[in-house]
């Protein structure tokens, strides 16, 4: 009777699972150990020839090629511009709306709008704000500044890159900030309240500190997600990377190699080398901020 | 709490509401600008003024009736709800197995969760295509959603909350002799109702926005979602802003309204899924 049960039980889990495997194997464990393969294989989805192995020539191949590699130096400009500003904005916004402000309901829903547009939405909203003769030519050209299509001169298209992927996301951090700032006790501002501490003191000797923990989290989140980008670079500057390829990243790469010029092997290759990037890169976060903040 | 409002000098005040007020600009006026120029006629579209004489939803008619618009808004749909009811269903299933059910290797199981969370996709694009290739499932409904029927993260988070249901609640329904499916379908769906709606609104807003996975698998312009078709067409008809922008307007609407209604599992699912149980 008991070893029934037991049998049942397993049964039961095996069935609930069922589709969890099936897709992990499917869609997960073979494709993994499938792109491993193919990395080394000369893989071209339109030529007749059988894949053969090739060694490390695609790897060879990808850490040669000046577009892959510049993808990789626009990447980490993209993500050491984005990620600094996104957070500083969040965090300001989150202290700013967590505090007594009236309609603070109304801020944090516009705030969060972004986040949920599509990204191709938001890119096709500011090629119309940056062009030439668009809005926000028009009102820097009362200031002095000259007109230009941002996302078209070689040194301008990733920082104009930049803006439009910290209006899209500052909401998302705002929201993970807000969540930690309701963790902190208001004890711990009344006290310093009565020791005389003013509003600057309290974000500086209190807010930020006890948020050490969350801006880790988040600057892990955000380091991860921007050297994956792909929709705004590619719907902006197409899959030759904009002006001079500067707007080109990792993942673009990745799908021109892949989808256009139909390499598999060699994208793959590249695939693997920005997995090692990013592994290599949260590791050093990880050192950096130290180890007991372990998210 | 009405002492602490006293202590704000003006000049906090001034400060705090100068923020709010900016980044609210910062973030509305695109979204304005958008809506307006989309109701414009062509010629007025860089015009800073508005005529709202001539303003009229002219460009929505024709790109929706000259265009196969209405196409990709239904295919986007028909995507984005699939993949959103079987995330539900098979999360939770799992999660219900790994929360609640004893079998061999359960630690290792849930291990492989978390680990595959790690994984970049951008390694798994290139042999999920191959293998969709062999199986005849590109450009078809059935490459846009079964690989993304089941999301490991979401496993994990609705185990998170499987695990603060009691204990007791299951053992008197197995008393009572209801199956373990019974009970899963019983008392852990309706219990996890707001779970399931922070993971439903999550998703169907992920698929919905999603745009490098359809643009590979859709090739045919019946199949392409809106993101994908609003792009091919922003590439052909870029000096039609109205129309472009009121492609970007029928695009953004969904989620902003799903949003907007249920913003509140939004910010309950960040809070929980930011932070642990």
């Amino acid at each position: 009777m008991r070893n029934r049960t037991k049998a049942q039980e397993y049964l039961t889990a095996f069935v609930m699972l069922l589709p969890y495997i099936l897709s992990f194997c499917v869609f997960f464990a073979y494709p993994l150990v499938k792109a491993f393969i193919i990395s080394f294989q000369n893989f071209s989805f339109l030529g007749d020839a059988p894949p053969n192995f090739v060694g490390l020539a695609n790897y060879k191949e990808a850490l040669t090629n000046k577009m892959f590699l510049d993808s990789i130096l626009n990447t980490l400009y993209y993500s050491v511009l984005v990620v600094p500003t996104q957070l500083i904005i969040a965090l300001i916004l989150a202290v700013v709306v967590n505090d007594k402000v009236k309609f603070k309901e109304f801020f944090r829903t516009t705030y969060y709008l972004p986040t949920v547009t599509s990204p191709v939405a938001v890119s096709i909203i500011f090629l119309f704000l940056y062009k030439t003769d668009g809005l926000v030519n028009q009102i820097l050209s009362h200031i002095g500044i000259t007109p230009r299509n941002w996302f078209n001169e070689p040194s301008f298209v990733m920082p104009a890159i930049v803006t439009v992927a910290v209006w899209g996301s500052v909401g998302f951090y705002m929201v993970t900030f807000l969540s930690g700032l309701s963790t902190i006790p208001d004890q711990l501002y009344e006290a310093a309240e009565v020791e005389g501490a003013g509003e600057f003191i309290k974000l500086v000797k209190i807010t930020v500190p006890l948020l050490k923990p969350m801006i880790f989290f988040n600057t892990v989140v955000s380091f991860i997600s921007t050297l994956q980008m792909f929709d705004l670079s590619y719907i902006i500057g197409g899959s030759d990377g904009g002006p001079m390829g500067k707007a080109m990243t990792m993942v673009v790469m990745i799908y021109r190699t892949a989808f256009k010029e139909f390499n598999m092997g060699v994208a793959s290759a590249m695939a693997f080398v920005v997995f090692g990037i990013i592994f290599l890169l949260t590791l050093i976060q990880r050192k950096l901020f130290g180890e007991e903040m372990s998210y | 709490m009405q002492k602490k409002e006293n202590t704000y000098g003006i000049g906090v005040k001034i400060v705090l509401y100068t923020i709010c007020i900016l980044w609210a600009l910062i973030t509305l006026v695109p979204y304005l600008i958008a809506v307006i120029t989309s109701l414009k006629p062509v010629e007025d579209v860089t015009k800073f003024s508005v005529d709202f004489g001539k303003l009229s939803f002219s460009s929505y008619k024709y790109i929706t009736t000259e265009f196969p618009f209405m196409r990709w808004l239904f295919n986007s749909f028909v995507v984005a709800v699939a993949v959103t009811v079987g995330n539900l269903l098979f999360n939770s299933m799992a999660a219900y197995a790994l929360a609640r059910l004893n079998f061999p290797f359960k630690k290792v199981v849930f291990y492989i969760i978390i680990g595959t969370m790690m994984i970049p996709g951008q390694v798994l694009l290139i042999p999920i295509y191959l293998i969709l290739n062999k199986l005849g499932w590109i450009d078809s409904y059935k490459g846009l959603i079964i690989p993304w029927l089941v999301s490991a993260f979401y496993i994990f988070f609705m185990r998170q909350y499987f695990l603060t249901i009691p204990k007791d609640l299951e053992e008197a329904a197995l008393i009572d002799g209801l199956s373990r499916f019974g009970i899963f379908f019983k008392i852990f769906l309706p219990l996890s109702l707001p779970a399931l709606a922070t993971q439903a609104i999550f998703i169907f807003v992920g698929n919905w926005n999603s745009f490098m996975w359809p643009s590979i698998i859709a090739s045919s312009e019946e199949l392409y979602t809106l993101p994908v078709g609003l792009n091919s067409f922003y590439g052909q008809y870029y000096q039609f802003w109205n129309q472009v922008l009121a492609g970007a307007i029928l695009l953004s609407l969904p989620t902003i309204i799903v949003f907007v209604a249920f913003q509140k599992y939004f910010v309950r699912g960040i809070v929980t899924t930011g932070l642990k149980e």
